[in-house]
């Protein structure tokens, strides 16, 4: 048991510390968690054949736990999103998302999936995929090198720390919303949008209607 | 005979292309069939490299164009097709060269070209129901800012904001005016599914037939041994494949779109994001692309940088191929483990040349962006030398006798002789079936004719036999390695001096090379901007994939994972 | 004989297994944690464990790395930044995916624009680390950085950088690229040395 399970604000006497440890309960259920993420075997472009490298030899994250990847979202609890998001993709990634059991974890891995990256002018691209799904840790870089995907993903362990059992989502009465999946119209349309669209349309005034533009 | 002779037997119908640039012949579309047949049969043009498509905004007119080689080897034909703007339709060639069938759904969907009797013209990179065609000229995406960059509101007075702040919904969208989303019926995939061919009712062996139920099975987009986002749809017949279609587009960048946008150099770093695992190679088939325009060549030491480059990035992409080819007959990550641990240290040397693993950027026009750092030439010679003959023995020793892989790839995903070469497959695939063509040597480039090296050719065309192909073509990149770090020479790396801003006269210009996956064309036609008018790359794993759906049928549903991982796609040159 | 293909593909992972602590009893103690061993471990004579220990040991990276641009500037006398910078926009108008803005201000008196950038912004969501910008600047003020641990929580906050969020001081290029460095400082003493000549001349 490592020192980062001991809960500062017990004193356990140096002779026992590998026997013992007095910790709190969030503590330890956090430890259990941020020690056994599994990611989802989910590669979009190129940023994937970096992380393929994390998961090998040199950079090896079962260091950390992780290298248990599932290609079922039904097992995995992290979302690496290592690429291009494209409108195509975005609902298949939407479904993937919602078929996760709580608690799960989205990490976006790189420019263009932080924010559409070096492609966000393209018309089949979806400037970052925080639009549709919540991320939780971004990686800047095109593509980010294993180590810097390393770094996000110590980060994302960090943020697991700070949970509490007793505020955490997934402990709620009530079942969380899965999130709309986008439809492919004659451009992506996102359900959460198509009230405005409609209220947009029952208004329209001027002829140069703002989705044209 | 010459094709000057057949001008006479077309007559009005095919003409020289003298525009000042141009190469190549304009045949009228009425003939256009007629002329592809004539060069298949009677003057061996009987390999069909890439169909563009181009839109010319100012002289209302859309142009097809025809790369043809011979399979034999030397240099190829261009023809061309021209229609008017509004509504163009041009026969179709597939009934002639298969291997455009793919290439004339891009250009229908992303251009808006109708090719008659192809059979089966439905979009391919975006979704059936998308409007518009993206890559016509007049055609805007929801963030278009300017048609050419540098944009304007970024010096002197730029202001740091995201495009998104001032769009509607702050997304990358736009909808036609007369859109409702309330009627819209999502595009199913009953066309594609209806489609599918289905076999017959089975011989039960008692005399009996026995009726079988036709089962539709979706692969990917999310399935970890498509090497990406690619999805197929297999018709199965009990295990057995009837038919399937791959569908793609689910990472298509808009590289096209964006590079005719883009200046000359600011494409080059966005080659890298081609094939992704190659990038190097990439950025080799665009500079010679470009320095064929502009008319200049790289310095001696220059080239062989770029060679030497190349030839490391072969040896990396076809590393990692058969670690997943591995990965999906499954032998589950060990000699992809092995594999990768020989690219890392590849990918040390690039990342200390250029400055990347992955995106090198490193070639520019006339030479490369710097010279190698000092003590990287004896790095290279340690690995090329010593390590990695014996690391790709050690690959040989324990994979090629295996009998598992053996018993999973021999005889699977046959592609024939003829088969091959109508479908334009390229690179490993072709070699593996019989056809000697490298583009090295048919059409040889740069400096590859000083070398000594073999081209890596088997007869099978089975899974085992490209993956026999891409093991030799390791230590025939290994030898081509060795003979670089003994005769590089010291001297300039860059002719002239470097410039972000390039002249680039008026013309067209195709520039290929033979990357790892197979040829990597670029078809560039410049109009003396700073940006190329037209920016069309003709990607080997694309094409590929034509034959992909031919190799499959008849084969066990487990084979496919094994024969598309022979095949080598990258997504990011598949979608583009 | 059936079944020797795969005893040998076991043989070569049996072989690795034991190389990892051969190796381990030949630098006994000493194979993790330190720079040697890692260059060893990483090196092309690699054998059995090939594995980095990040983040307690960290593969080098080499000195033409490049990972998100940053702006140089050198300390006056007064401990003042000043800016090799001069607003000139190569770098934006270089950029492939424009992801480069800055804003120039004029000298209110002389009407003049000030060489030097009121604002700087670069948007790491967009930018593709290719390095043009560094590459052309005709004043050494934008370069790579090595810097690549920035994973954040929240990119909306943070990720387009502003001048104060990508200045770093000329010591601090120098300590990540000393030969590039020196090599761009012999030259500006050459050209200085050039210029003091011809005005001697005069």
């Amino acid at each position: 048991m490592g020192d980062d399970l001991n809960g500062p604000e017990y004193q356990v006497p140096e002779e026992l510390r590998s026997h013992i440890t007095i910790t709190t309960l969030d503590r330890i259920y956090n430890w259990g968690r941020r020690s056994s993420v599994w990611p989802m075997m989910f590669g979009l472009a190129c940023c994937a054949i970096e992380m393929i490298c994390v998961a090998a030899s040199r950079y090896d994250f079962s260091r950390f736990g992780m290298e248990v990847m599932r290609p079922s979202p039904r097992q995995s609890d992290l979302m690496i999103v290592s690429g291009t998001v494209t409108k195509k993709m975005i609902p298949q990634i939407v479904r993937l998302y919602n078929q996760m059991p709580e608690p799960k974890y989205v990490l976006a891995m790189g420019a263009c999936a932080s924010g559409g990256g070096p492609f966000k002018e393209g018309y089949n691209v979806v400037s970052g995929v925080d639009k549709f799904i919540p991320v939780d840790v971004y990686v800047p870089g095109c593509p980010p090198t294993p180590q810097a995907l390393l770094n996000g993903l110590i980060k994302l362990q960090e943020k697991i720390d700070t949970q509490s059992i007793r505020t955490v989502r997934w402990y709620k009465r009530e079942a969380s919303e899965p999130i709309p999946i986008p439809i492919l119209g004659p451009d992506l349309i996102d359900p959460r949008d198509i009230p405005i669209l409609d209220a947009k349309r029952a208004s329209v005034v001027k002829p140069d209607v703002p989705e044209n533009s | 005979m010459t094709l000057e002779e057949y001008t006479d037997r077309f007559t009005g119908m095919l003409n020289f292309d003298e525009r000042k640039g141009y190469e190549g012949y304009i045949v009228h579309s009425e003939r256009l069939v007629e002329f592809a047949r004539t060069i298949r049969d009677e003057l061996g043009y009987d390999y069909l490299s890439s169909v563009t498509g181009v839109d010319y905004l100012p002289d209302e007119q859309i142009e097809v164009v025809y790369h043809a080689y011979r399979s034999q080897g030397g240099p190829g034909l261009v023809f061309k097709v021209q229609v008017p703007r509004i509504n163009p339709i041009v026969p179709s060639l597939v009934s002639i060269f298969p291997g455009a069938d793919f290439q004339e759904r891009e250009a229908w969907d992303l251009l808006g070209i109708r090719f008659e009797g192809h059979p089966n013209l439905r979009r391919i990179l975006m979704w059936e129901g998308f409007h518009g065609h993206p890559l016509r000229k007049d055609w805007e995406e929801p963030y278009f800012e300017e048609s050419e960059k540098p944009f304007n509101s970024r010096w002197p007075e730029g202001k740091a904001f995201r495009i998104e702040e001032n769009k509607p919904f702050k997304k990358n969208v736009q909808y036609p005016p007369e859109f409702t989303p309330d009627g819209w019926i999502p595009e199913a995939d009953t066309a594609l599914y209806s489609g599918m061919v289905r076999l017959g009712a089975k011989d039960a062996g008692n005399g009996r037939s026995l009726e079988t139920d036709q089962i539709l099975v979706n692969l990917g987009p999310q399935h970890p041994s498509t090497h990406g986002v690619f999805r197929m749809v297999v018709s199965l017949d009990g295990e057995e494949i009837a038919d399937l279609q791959p569908v793609l587009g689910y990472l298509h960048r808009n590289h096209e779109k964006i590079g005719e946008r883009n200046t000359y150099l600011m494409n080059m770093p966005f080659t890298d994001r081609l094939d992704y695992l190659a990038s190097m190679g990439n950025n080799f088939g665009y500079a010679l692309a470009v320095e064929k325009l502009m008319g200049i060549t790289p310095p001696e030491r220059a080239e062989y940088i770029r060679v030497m480059m190349a030839e490391l990035t072969r040896i990396v992409s076809h590393l990692f191929s058969i670690g997943t080819l591995l990965n999906d007959l499954g032998a589950f990550f060990t000699p992809m483990l092995y594999a990768l641990t020989e690219r890392e240290l590849i990918l040390d040397i690039f990342e200390a040349v250029s400055g990347s693993r992955m995106m090198c950027n490193y070639f520019r026009f006339g030479g490369v962006a710097r010279d190698l750092p000092e003590g990287i030439l004896e790095k290279v010679y340690e690995l090329v030398t010593e390590r990695l003959p014996r690391k790709v023995d050690e690959l040989d020793t324990y994979l090629t006798d295996n009998e598992i892989v053996r018993t999973r790839s021999i005889g699977i995903g046959v592609l024939p002789r003829e088969q091959a070469i109508e479908y334009s497959a390229a690179g490993p695939v072709l070699r593996a079936s019989g056809v000697g063509y490298d583009v090295r040597r048919a059409e040889s480039y740069s400096i590859y004719d000083r070398f000594d090296f073999d081209v890596a050719i088997r007869h099978n065309g089975d899974v085992y036999d490209r993956y026999l192909v891409r093991l030799e073509e390791i230590r025939q990149s290994l030898r081509i390695l060795q003979q670089v770090v003994r005769d590089i020479p010291d001297g300039e790396f860059q002719t002239g001096k470097p410039q972000y801003q390039v002249r680039v006269p008026p013309g067209e210009s195709y520039g290929r090379v033979e990357n790892p996956k197979g040829e990597l064309g670029f078809y560039i036609v410049s109009n003396g901007k700073p940006n190329p008018w037209r920016y069309h790359i003709r990607s080997p794993s694309f094409i590929n994939l034509t034959a992909f759906g031919e190799m499959c049928k008849g084969h066990k549903i487990a084979d496919v994972v094994a024969i598309l991982g022979s095949i080598d796609i990258v997504l990011g040159e598949v979608d583009r | 004989m059936y079944g020797i293909g795969l005893i040998k593909g076991l043989g070569v992972t049996l072989k690795h297994f034991i190389e990892t602590y051969l190796d381990d009893i030949r630098w006994l103690g000493r194979r993790y944690y330190r720079d040697e061993s890692l260059a060893e471990r990483q090196g092309p004579h690699a054998r059995g464990i090939f594995t980095v220990q990040y983040p307690e040991e960290k593969l080098p990276v080499p000195e033409e790395f490049r990972c998100i641009p940053f702006l140089v500037y050198e300390v006056g006398e007064d401990g003042e930044r000043l800016y090799r910078c001069t607003s000139c926009g190569i770098c934006s108008k270089v950029c492939p995916p424009q992801c480069i803005w800055i804003v120039r201000s004029n000298d209110p008196e002389t009407g003049r624009p000030i060489p030097s950038p009121t604002e700087f912004f670069i948007d790491i969501d967009i930018c593709m680390n290719c390095g043009l910008c560094a590459e052309y600047c005709p004043f050494d003020a934008i370069k790579m950085d090595h810097d690549y641990e920035l994973a954040s929580y929240d990119r909306l906050a943070d990720h387009i950088y502003n001048k104060e969020r990508l200045s770093k001081p000329v010591t601090y290029y120098e300590s990540i690229r000393p030969m590039n460095f020196a090599f761009e400082e012999a030259a500006r003493a050459e050209k200085e040395a050039a210029k003091e000549a011809r005005r001697k001349a005069k």
